[in-house]
């Protein structure tokens, strides 16, 4: 199923405009991960989907050939995994996996074989009739995911759905998560607040920002190729390289890089793990934090733009604190962002 | 264990407490199966004041029983809804609207009761019915029942769980039956205690709505404080006792039985 929104905006009774007027397309099967910081309307984004709030006037949500903007939460059958679980404690594993389908009115016989079949497909048949309290974090939101999917909705929604759990468990459950969605094979949105989960989970990532989608892509091409100032910051930390632009080459305090190409109305950024020590690198400055990382070392190095500039260091040895370095930073490796608008 | 003084006044001093609470009580029951109290116990035992009891005030505690189950039903009905519709809405009416609600903690029974005469005392057939009494016990249980239920309710994510529900297809009278009430029941089980055990036990407010055919188990027993011989009263006392000791455990395993399903 296609989830198309049109200009959907919302702005709360307190004139807060949590989300301005946004256009999205999702094709059937897709994984679409909402990526941004707090209060920059995700959430919102998910629960007009969902139908837990209602969109201003004008904006209208599509579930395939169907109009649903008008249609309330418990009619969209938009399966959805919260935050916090939101798993019934009165209830068993079961109970709370069988729910959905007892709100069907199916018949015995056939929530009892859908439950088991989902209880199958999340490896959660040894906790079938536990009790929610019983369970560890990673069960209960596997439970969760289970529980939303029982009912076989027309998508997904997943309100981050690993944040509730710690931070070891969080990174194993992540490909687990992504495995058990492309086998589901459902359209799904999920909204995350964190980049690696976005990047490892999603096929497309929308950054938000403000109440905006500020871009739209594959992980790659939103960490090859960002289109603001903010993407390129959020996604994968890049550092700004503030100087003088003059045709092909930017000037910086630490020394001259040569540029990809010409582009008077563009900002530079680049990653840490493109800053390279190079004794014969054109930029100079001063080492003034070293961390160690296991595999790499990370460095911050002043004096070469008016920020610390970071860079990733792999090696069996790095240089001290308060030497002086020289680096090198590939053209290739500098990512051109047009300017941001002036602020109104 | 009772090496030390300090050890052996302390036994002593619970010691008194409990027969300070325990022997008035006990005295009062024996005399309530005493042939003749004056002489004491070797006037020998008997069951004839029981029966007495029995005779004379069957209809109190039949009529109290009815009370107390009718004025359970009627706070359940109406008081679970409204700790929903509370803990649904928070914000300064709800505040506003819990503190009504609790007004008749504060207000004397007898000036509760002096209210309802006024509104209600000239409509006939309800001055003399036994809903008139109900009535004043509903006014005065109700703030009990949907504290209870409140707490219970706003401990837990009331919202997410509902929206966790509707997203699942349930309607909201379907949210309210199998995800509100089942979570709810510890604080209703806790509540519907505190509403029998008060309207079984009432009688400020009671002794003045009653009339001479509408008698309570407690209006009865001061009737009979007043009016009769001193066994009498005493085996009223002990009747007393045997009817509401049983139905107080009862209710308590109950609620202790549901706080463990929760936890």
């Amino acid at each position: 199923m296609t989830l198309t929104l049109k200009s959907v905006a919302k702005t709360y009774p307190d004139g807060t405009e949590a989300l301005h007027p946004t256009d999205l397309s999702v094709p059937p099967g897709e994984i679409l991960a909402l990526l941004g910081p707090s209060g920059c309307g995700k959430t919102t984004l998910l629960r007009l989907i969902a139908g837990l709030e209602s969109a201003n006037l004008g904006g209208e949500v599509w579930f395939g050939e169907d109009n649903v903007t008008a249609l309330a939460v418990e009619h969209r059958k938009a399966g959805m995994v919260f935050q916090s679980y939101a798993l019934f404690p009165n209830m068993s594993v079961r109970g709370n996996i069988g729910y959905g389908l007892k709100m069907q009115k199916l018949p015995k016989a056939e929530i009892t074989a859908r439950v088991d079949e989902v209880l199958e497909l999340c490896q959660l048949a040894p906790f079938a009739h536990r009790t929610i309290t019983a369970l560890s974090g990673g069960q209960r939101q596997r439970v969760a995911l289970a529980r939303a999917f029982a009912p076989r909705p027309r998508l997904l929604l997943l309100d981050e759905p690993l944040s509730a759990l710690d931070a070891t468990l969080r990174d194993s459950l992540r490909d687990e998560l992504a495995i058990l969605l492309r086998k589901f094979g459902i359209t799904a949105v999920f909204v995350t607040h964190d980049q690696n989960e976005a990047m490892a989970i999603a096929d497309r990532v929308a950054v938000m920002s403000g109440g905006r989608i500020e871009q739209i892509g594959t992980p790659e091409a939103l960490y090859r190729q960002p289109k603001s100032d903010f993407v390129a910051r959020f996604v994968g930390n890049a550092m700004p390289l503030e100087g003088r632009m003059d045709g092909t080459n930017l000037h910086l305090p630490g020394g001259v890089l040569p540029l990809p190409d010409p582009s008077p109305n563009a900002q530079a950024f680049v990653r840490a793990e493109d800053v390279r020590i190079d004794a014969d690198g054109p930029l100079t400055g001063k080492v003034i934090s070293l961390t160690f990382l296991g595999t790499h070392y990370r460095l911050g190095i002043a004096g070469i733009t008016d920020i610390v500039l970071y860079a990733l260091h792999t090696g069996q040895s790095a240089p001290k604190l308060g030497e002086t370095v020289r680096c090198r930073i590939d053209p290739e490796a500098i990512l051109l962002v047009p300017k941001e608008r002036p602020a109104a | 264990m009772l090496k030390s003084p300090t050890k052996i006044a302390q036994l002593v001093v619970t010691l008194l407490a409990c027969a300070f609470l325990l022997v008035p009580a006990l005295q009062s029951m024996l005399a309530g199966i005493t042939v003749n109290y004056f002489q004491g116990v070797s006037s020998g035992l008997t069951t004839k004041w029981i029966v007495q009891v029995w005779e004379l005030y069957a209809g109190s505690i039949g009529l109290s029983i009815w009370l107390a189950f009718a004025c359970l039903f009627c706070t359940l009905l109406i008081g679970v809804p409204a700790a929903y519709g509370l803990a649904r809405n928070p914000g300064w009416i709800s505040r506003v609207l819990e503190e009504f609600i609790s007004l008749p903690l504060a207000i004397p029974g007898l000036a509760l009761a002096l209210a309802l005469l006024q509104l209600y005392g000239s409509v006939q057939g309800f001055r003399t019915h036994w809903s008139f009494i109900l009535t004043g016990h509903v006014l005065y249980t109700l703030p009990f029942m949907v504290r209870s239920v409140l707490a219970v309710l706003a401990a837990m994510d009331l919202k997410t769980l509902e929206e966790g529900a509707a997203s699942l297809g349930a309607s909201p009278w379907q949210r309210f039956r199998d995800i509100v009430i089942p979570n709810a029941m510890p604080g209703i089980l806790a509540g519907s205690l505190t509403v029998v055990t008060l309207s079984i036990g009432e009688f400020n407010l009671t002794w003045m709505l009653h009339t001479p055919y509408l008698k309570t188990l407690p209006v009865g027993l001061a009737d009979s404080y007043a009016s009769m011989r001193l066994e009498v009263a005493s085996a009223y006392t002990l009747v007393f006792f045997i009817m509401i000791i049983p139905l107080l455990m009862a209710m308590q395993w109950a609620s202790n039985r549901a706080q463990r399903i929760v936890a």
